[in-house]
């Protein structure tokens, strides 16, 4: 087996007497798309930031391609990782094409290089040229998140961490985002780590879900054996609801045909 | 034009200049000092209530008192410095006015500074830290710049706020737009009141306009508006500023104090005639404070004014005994030089004395001429005092002395005391020997035989470092026992009468008519 890109050993994570997370070890293979998959309160955020560094554990060990985290700096191993969040977090006072080459800049790229690069990537997220010269308020939720990805992805990460990146967004726009996404991580050979609570989308984005609760985990498996059955019944509580859910719609098609 | 307002505009370049200096050098500290407090406070809330608590208390010290405050702080500060490194500092003047109106700057800044940088959306730091900004560049890529809006309201406030205290630098012994409205206080001349209030308002509104822009321009991230209220400013600045840099070049200049009253306007524009017409330039300082008058000369902010020899008997020597008006002004000439270097030029040839003064109708019906008569016609008679004298030891003194017991005693404003006299309602008054009115209304002063009131005669001081400058000793000495108290009622009365009022100028032009022309 390869090195794993991203590892996860005993790591615990505590806020006062809570324990958020709880002594969990993981290890992510470089081309992987995985989903920590949990309720509010599981741990899941906390646990995905330790990767950039943005939560310092209390214990464990966490490395990102074979190097410990926290490094000595904290802000260049975060430039290495791309990461989107719910509220997106745009930089209200700079345009989106400054927004999208923060990244770069920060990281010292050419005024020259820098350009084509913001170009390209507002095609690869699927948003017109034009909407560069814009300011972050002028755009719709979905355009925004876009946006956000394209700054995620601008300093050509090779991991990137995604904590609801379409949390608050409309089922259609999230659908599409979401499989657009998808196809990003194939094109561009990415490792990505999605921490969701809906089952759905854990389900059709990931090749591997990790469930989380309480910070721990209670499973770690591809999503067709998570389907197929598990021995935590809380994890078979949670799989019922998308079978459930066909069923039902299926018979509702059924009915229509 | 009213010549009242014409003489106001001329004194208009000066004083604005210095009012536009002090309040520009003490809001840029303020900003160098409050923003990177603010910036500390918003992170470590161990900095925030400290600085937040101690800001706050600040302002709530009345901004006359903070100005008066750093000038015993300086003075404590100067003999330490004196004694560590070999110099003092200037206790008055610019210093402590900067000091103490930067002081009152800093709480707007810094409470607008804390609330716009931990007003900044979680969301937005977390991205930036997610993207790899280290704290600075957090700082000055994201979180200033989206906090700029209310960091620059709290400079408009601040601004407001230093411009309007400014004019109560004044008094110890900085030039600004206060000295229309302290002089004009004090000689009743409401044009200069009005006028100060207007230019000082008139400024502050300007700047308010100028930064306001500035902010709205952060706000709507408009560059036009930045760049229009930061030109705005700086070419205001340059306008202003440009009578001081004009007038410092030209050389060999003297400070001429006054406190603040008619007869120091009158005498600083005498001197300050005298030494224009010997050929040098001249800078006048006025409204000093009557405490802060004599350290002004003595630390050489001022070099010549002139006071009263009972005064600084008192004040400077801290002595309470009499031993009669020419053994005070030899002691007084002696001591001053021994201590701090200051020399007593002489007396001018009158006092400005707390005295007794009646209307000459009935001191002569009643043969009254000396404090002694008085006292044995006191039981019949009433007297009205102005508001500090029977608070004074003067008072004690001359009624122990002459054993005086009056029919009733009133208290007055001086105005109202007079005139309380001259209707009849008072037969016996506290008044200044020099006054103007003393001639006006026909009164006689009582002769004081057993030296009961201290001398309070006018003499000329020079600062210790213009001790062997002989242009200013030579300007200045033939002014010695010239001038006779009724010369300087005359004088007096022109400036604060009601009707046909002179200015402190047109006075002393007046006075020097009377006297040997200068050298």
């Amino acid at each position: 087996m390869a090195e794993p890109i991203i590892e996860l050993r005993d790591v615990v994570k505590r806020y006062g007497a809570l324990e958020a997370v709880a002594g969990i070890s993981l290890a992510i293979e470089a081309g992987t798309f995985t989903a920590l998959l949990g309720g509010s309160g599981s741990g899941k955020t906390t646990a995905l930031k330790t990767i950039n560094g943005l939560v310092v554990p209390d214990a464990g060990e966490v490395r990102v391609a074979g190097e410990r985290v926290p490094t000595a700096s904290g802000p260049a191993l975060r430039r290495r990782i791309g990461y989107v969040f719910q509220e997106v977090g745009l930089f209200p006072h700079m345009t989106v094409a400054e927004n999208i080459a923060v990244g770069p800049r920060l990281a010292g790229w050419t005024k020259a290089d820098i350009a084509p690069r913001v170009a390209e990537l507002l095609r690869l997220v699927a948003l017109p040229d034009d909407i560069g010269a814009r300011l972050p308020a002028a755009l719709s939720g979905g355009q925004r998140q876009r946006v956000g990805v394209a700054r995620a992805l601008a300093a050509r990460p090779a991991i990137m961490l995604m904590d609801e990146p379409f949390g608050a967004l409309d089922p259609v726009t999230r659908d599409q985002l979401g499989r657009d996404y998808r196809a990003l991580h194939e094109q561009l050979g990415l490792t990505t780590l999605m921490v969701t609570h809906d089952v759905w989308e854990a389900l059709l984005l990931a090749d591997r879900i990790v469930v989380m609760d309480q910070g721990k985990v209670l499973a770690d498996a591809s999503p067709a054996a998570l389907l197929a059955g598990h021995d935590n019944a809380r994890v078979r509580a949670l799989m019922e609801t998308p079978k459930r859910q066909v069923e039902r719609v299926r018979e509702l098609a059924g009915d229509v045909g | 034009m009213d010549p009242r307002v014409a003489s106001a505009w001329a004194l208009l370049p000066g004083y604005l200049g210095q009012h536009v200096l002090l309040s520009a050098c003490a809001l840029l500290l303020g900003l160098a000092i409050s923003l990177p407090l603010a910036v500390a406070a918003s992170r470590s809330a161990v900095v925030r209530w400290p600085a937040l608590l101690v800001a706050s208390l600040v302002q709530t010290i009345p901004s006359l008192a903070l100005l008066a405050l750093f000038y015993p702080l300086l003075l404590a500060l100067s003999s330490v410095t004196k004694g560590a490194f070999g110099f003092g500092l200037p206790s008055l003047g610019f210093l402590p006015s900067l000091l103490a109106l930067t002081l009152y700057s800093m709480l707007p800044i810094l409470r607008n500074g804390v609330t716009g940088l931990t007003g900044v959306d979680p969301a937005i730091v977390e991205a930036a830290r997610g993207v790899g900004m280290t704290d600075s560049q957090r700082l000055f890529q994201v979180e200033l710049p989206l906090a700029a809006p209310v960091i620059m309201a709290g400079v408009r406030t601040a601004a407001v706020w230093t411009i309007g205290a400014a004019t109560l630098a004044t008094p110890v012994g900085q030039t600004s737009l206060g000295n229309y409205i302290f002089s004009g206080l004090q000689t009743e001349n409401w044009v200069y009141v009005l006028f100060g209030c207007a230019a000082s308002a008139g400024l502050a509104m300007a700047a308010d306009q100028l930064l306001g822009l500035i902010e709205s321009g952060l706000a709507q991230r408009t560059r036009w508006r930045i760049v229009t209220g930061a030109v705005g400013l700086a070419l205001g600045a340059a306008v202003a500023l440009a009578p001081l840099v004009a007038t410092s070049a030209a050389p060999a200049r003297y400070v001429v104090g006054a406190k603040d009253f008619s007869e120091q306007y009158i005498l600083a524009e005498l001197i300050a005639g005298r030494l224009q017409h010997a050929g040098a330039s001249v800078e006048r300082k006025e409204d000093l404070g009557s405490t802060f008058a004599y350290s002004a000369l003595k630390d050489g902010v001022v070099d010549t004014y002139v006071d009263y020899s009972g005064t600084l008997w008192a004040n400077v020597l801290k002595r309470t005994d009499n031993p009669g008006r020419q053994a005070v002004l030899d002691q007084l000439t002696a001591e001053l030089e021994r201590r701090d270097g200051v020399i007593v030029l002489g007396s001018l040839g009158f006092e400005n004395a707390y005295a007794l003064a009646m209307r000459r109708s009935q001191a002569e019906a009643l043969h009254i001429r000396t404090l002694d008569d008085l006292a044995s016609h006191a039981g019949q008679l009433t007297f009205g005092a102005d508001l500090e004298f029977l608070s004074r030891p003067e008072w004690a003194s001359v009624r122990d002395a002459y054993g005086l017991k009056f029919r009733k005693t009133a208290e007055y404003q001086p105005t109202f005391m007079y005139r309380a006299l001259t209707s009849g309602q008072a037969d016996v008054i506290s008044a200044f020997s020099s006054d103007g009115r003393i001639a006006a209304d026909d009164l006689v002063v009582l002769d004081d035989p057993r030296h009961a009131l201290p001398p309070y005669d006018a003499v000329v001081l020079i600062s210790p470092k213009r001790a062997n400058d002989q242009r200013l000793l030579g300007v200045l000495k033939p002014l010695i026992g010239k001038i006779d108290v009724a010369a300087m009622r005359a004088a007096n009365l022109s400036v604060d009468r009601d009707m046909d009022k002179a200015s402190p100028a047109q006075a002393a032009t007046a006075l020097a008519a009377k006297l040997p022309p200068p050298p």
